[in-house]
């Protein structure tokens, strides 16, 4: 028997013209409807900016912004920061906050970067697949850790029986809400994150620049530390702004550990407040709708999250164009 | 453990090809790179065997055979780049100028720092010309600028580069051409002032410019170096070598003179290879 | 100085040991980081210890340091994952298909993308801040909230507008909090089906959203999930935006006054009643009695960590569990 095709002589065949039909309106449908999640991340950024602008730098009538009550100049010149105090003695520099805040930041640096960096030569070019597959899982661990933990290691733990003993000794006066040990805990907490972020630069490296450096006679570290380090440069660097940001935007360990008095110190053994306690602090209490208190919240916010955006930013960039460079 | 295998070799004299073929009448002369039954583990998957061969001093010795016979891995094991892999190991010995480079108190190092290696794409580092050509002697503790800048121009005119990157020498060494790329890499390699310098398919990733360039290049480094090439081009085998040895499966069929090998060869499987009707 | 003889080799002694110091260096840098972990987990359950028992679970909690109790929190800390996690995998896995599977590589895509990166950026304080003004104050939209009663036919549900203080305004700060986290974590499960899974689909005939359907996101499933288990245990672990929300650090009841299984099953219609209620959470509690000042309250605030750590270890739990069952079934 002739196999015959399948006999289509009196059906139609299919037409190919494109027509109406229910299953492409409803693939259209989808389309949009997955469209629109996607669209929700911009609508997100959006009303973040117009909470934050409309509460500190335009007011929509009849309510005035933050800054059409206090003066540019009081707010990043000023020297004193006392917005839960009576209306005659409210100052409104924010000097303090942002000096709390960049101590925190500058101390969680000076411990967190170079140890994040070191884990992550450790990982991409020295640990064996196994101690690997033991190490990743801890240090996600470790991230995973919330922050209010940290905080409370760093409060009850860290200042009482590691700090307050060691920096008393040596003749130094130690509060029991620090600076330092607000640094260090947010420096522990970004460990993790600059670990995995420069890992996965390290690794991108190409094996074959590693190679070459074997080839010239390099040992492993003239290779790690040589080549495959100052190869990534870029990415390690984006690695710490993310890092370095994130510091900046960490609230509750600080809060907790760093006390909440705005002083205008680099003392690291001094109680500071960051710009994050200060919002914390102040939402913890009643605040009055409409207040000067309330619109500083958004004042400082603003501030915060236009430091933490450009350094993101800048670090998205970097890191788009170094992954371009090696793929 | 080498006493064992010392006197295995003694009662059960070598099977293999031990093919000791003069290079332009140097018979005297002990050869630079010996390997003797020697074999060549990833993991459980033998990929040599029992490879004897003698590679004489400022010649050059092409090594061709079809993709996946072991050639690569033998020019890599030449300078133990292969211990980079975790997993392989090596049996029989390998001799560089009479002295067994898998000994336990060799230092890879030195070794690579006298056997050094080009590869089939070319690899600059992202650091300007200068840094790339002098970070070899700068790793091996040179720090004085004069006696760098020397050395960095001595490599590039050797490796005839030094007229067209004299004036951009605090350039990205990535901007330049993959030609220009390779011989950038080949100047690395002989800025560490070796002794031996493989080549891994330097030629294979160039146009044809390129790699007549690299070829004239060759010829002039085997004045003063032992160069072993890796190449799956058979006209650039007779081009360029005095030596040929041919790789199939893991096994060295056959080595020769070039111009005989290529002529007149001994085995079937050479023919086959070099006529092309295999691989 | 020579690049050859005894010049050289000392130099090389020297070069191994300075390798050598580097990666134990490296070494102990790794392992003292983790060391820090266990020193904290030691230290706090140290303080935990007779502190934690059932009681602390089930009582709400009190002014006398051994009466206090997280039942409030943790009830609170359920019903916002619950409704969280209701409202963020639809919408961030939406976005991941639509990004993945749909759009072309144009500015606006680059732009969508870029802006979720930079958002989970974006310090979980300010979207605190975000919550507050959108979700509890609405804009100030009325000077005092006014009640509303939403009328089902088996049950009604009271609610006020603005929506204050209730678990469904932290529920909807930690969606968008979570959002780009879940949405990038599920890119990557995306990511990683193969393209020829997809050809043969719509090889077949099938239409694109077919394809999604019962082809692509199948097979992505299991990374989805175990993305979305995690980056939703962070937003449970987190304090700062809640706490701008003005959520109270204590309550002495549960959202909707379910306390156990027996209430939810006794009165189900609780359960509808129960998002638009005040609320606490366990990190929440845990901070006010990290602020307490009767120092005693460190004990109950280290028990109080403790049920926090569970809690997320069950989910992280959960989460490996998904992604060493289904890893094993599927091979490409």
């Amino acid at each position: 028997m002739s196999s015959a095709g399948p006999s289509r002589r009196d059906n139609k065949p299919i037409s190919l013209q494109r027509t109406f039909s229910w299953q492409r309106l409803r693939e259209e449908v989808i389309r949009c409807l997955l469209f629109g999640c996607a669209l929700l991340s911009v609508a997100t950024t959006l009303a973040i900016i117009f909470v934050l602008v409309t509460e500190s730098l335009v007011g929509i009538p009849p309510q005035t912004a933050f800054f059409q009550d206090v003066s540019w100049r009081e707010f990043f010149f000023g020297t004193t920061w006392t917005p839960q105090f009576a209306e005659a003695q409210q100052h409104f520099g924010i000097a303090p906050l942002v000096c709390g805040t960049l101590l925190i930041t500058g101390i969680s640096g000076l411990i967190g970067l170079p140890a994040g960096l070191m884990i992550a030569v450790y990982l991409s070019e020295y640990a064996t697949p196994r101690a690997r597959s033991i190490c990743k899982p801890l240090l996600e661990l470790l991230a995973g850790v919330p922050t209010v933990v940290y905080g409370y290691f760093g409060l009850r733990f860290l200042t009482p029986y590691v700090l307050i003993p060691f920096f008393k000794q040596m003749g130094f006066s130690i509060y029991g809400f620090n600076a330092l040990c607000g640094g260090i805990v947010v420096g522990i907490m970004i460990i993790p994150m600059v670990a995995s972020l420069s890992e996965d630069v390290l690794r991108a490296v190409p094996s074959s620049l590693r190679e070459s450096g074997y080839a010239l006679g390099a040992t492993k570290f003239d290779v790690s530390a040589r080549i495959v380090v100052p190869s990534a440069l870029s990415g390690v660097l984006a690695s710490f702004l993310l890092a370095l940001s994130r510091s900046i935007g960490e609230t509750m360990a600080v809060a907790i550990c760093a006390g909440n008095s705005p002083n205008l110190t680099l003392n690291p053994f001094a109680s500071i407040q960051t710009m994050t306690a200060f919002i914390v602090n102040v939402m913890q209490g009643e605040v009055v709708a409409g207040s000067t208190l309330e619109k500083s919240l958004y004042a400082v916010a603003l501030v915060l999250f236009l430091m933490t955006l450009s350094m993101n930013l800048v670090s998205q960039i970097i890191l788009n164009r170094y992954r371009e460079v090696y793929q | 453990m080498a006493l064992v295998k010392a006197f295995t070799q003694f009662v059960d004299p070598p099977t293999g090809t031990t093919t000791d073929v003069a290079g332009g009448g140097a018979s005297v002369r002990s050869p630079k790179i010996e390997t003797s039954q020697m074999g060549f583990f990833y993991g459980t998957h033998q990929a040599l065997r029992d490879i004897s061969l003698k590679i004489n001093e400022c010649a050059v010795t092409a090594l061709i055979g079809p993709s996946g016979c072991g050639k690569s891995t033998y020019l890599r094991s030449l300078n133990r780049m292969n211990d980079i892999i975790e997993g392989t190991r090596v049996t029989g010995s390998v001799k560089v100028d009479g002295e067994d480079i898998y000994a336990k108190d060799v230092d890879v190092v030195s070794l690579r720092k006298r056997v050094g290696m080009v590869f089939q794409k070319s690899t600059p580092f992202p650091k300007s010309i200068f840094d790339n050509v002098s970070f070899g002697p700068r790793i091996a503790g040179l720090t004085n600028r004069a006696q760098l800048t020397e050395i960095v121009e001595k490599s590039l005119q050797q490796a005839a580069l030094w007229n067209e990157v004299k004036d951009r020498m605090r350039e990205s060494a990535m901007a330049l051409s993959g030609g220009q790329q390779q011989r950038l890499c080949i100047a690395r390699a002989l800025a560490t002032s070796p002794e031996i310098l493989l080549m891994d398919e330097p030629a294979s990733a160039l146009d044809p410019a390129s790699t007549a360039r690299i070829e004239d290049l060759i010829f002039e480094l085997k004045q003063n170096y032992t160069i072993v090439i890796v190449t799956h081009n058979m006209q650039q085998a007779a081009r360029i070598s005095e030596i040929t040895a041919f790789f199939c499966q893991g096994r060295l069929v056959e080595v020769g003179q070039t111009k005989q090998l290529f002529t007149n060869p001994t085995q079937k499987e050479t023919e086959d290879y070099i006529t092309g009707r295999f691989g | 100085m020579s690049l050859h003889g005894p010049d050289y080799e000392r130099r090389l002694v020297w070069r191994h040991f300075l390798g050598l110091m580097f990666e134990w260096a490296c070494r102990l840098t790794t392992f003292l980081s983790l060391g820090i972990l266990a020193v904290l987990l030691f230290s706090i359950g140290r303080q935990a210890i007779g502190w934690l028992d059932w009681g602390f679970l089930v009582r709400s909690n009190s002014y006398e340091p051994r009466e206090a109790g997280i039942m409030a929190g943790l009830m609170g800390s359920l019903w916002l994952i619950l409704l969280t996690a209701i409202m963020s995998v639809p919408l961030g896995v939406g976005a991941a298909v639509y990004l993945e599977e749909y759009a072309k590589p144009t500015r606006m895509t680059k732009f969508i993308q870029l802006n979720i990166s930079n958002l989970a950026g974006v310090p979980s304080i300010v979207y605190g801040i975000l919550g507050f003004t959108v979700f509890v104050r609405m804009f100030g939209l009325r000077d005092r909230p006014e009640e509303f009663i939403l009328d089902l036919w088996f049950t009604e549900i009271r609610f006020f507008l603005p929506l204050g203080r209730i678990v469904l305004s932290g529920a909807c700060t930690l969606t968008l909090l979570s959002l780009p986290v879940v949405i990038i974590s599920a890119q990557e499960a995306l990511r990683s089906v193969p393209a020829s899974l997809r050809h043969a689909s719509l090889a077949l005939g099938a239409t694109k959203w077919q394809t999604v359907r019962h082809q692509v996101l199948p097979a992505a499933l299991p990374g989805i999930l175990t993305g979305v288990i995690l980056s939703l245990s962070r937003a449970i672990g987190e304090t700062a935006p809640l706490a701008v929300l003005g959520a109270a650090a204590q309550l002495s009841f549960a959202p909707g006054r379910i306390e156990s299984v027996g209430d939810a099953i006794q009165n189900p219609s609780k359960m509808l009643q129960a998002p638009f209620d005040q609320f606490t959470a366990i990190p929440l509690q845990i901070y006010g009695w990290i602020n307490d000042p009767k120092p005693v309250f460190e004990h109950v605030a280290a028990a109080g960590i403790v049920v926090l750590l569970v809690v997320l270890m069950l989910l992280n739990g959960a989460a490996i569990f998904i992604r060493q069952r289904f890893q094993k079934k599927i091979r490409w």
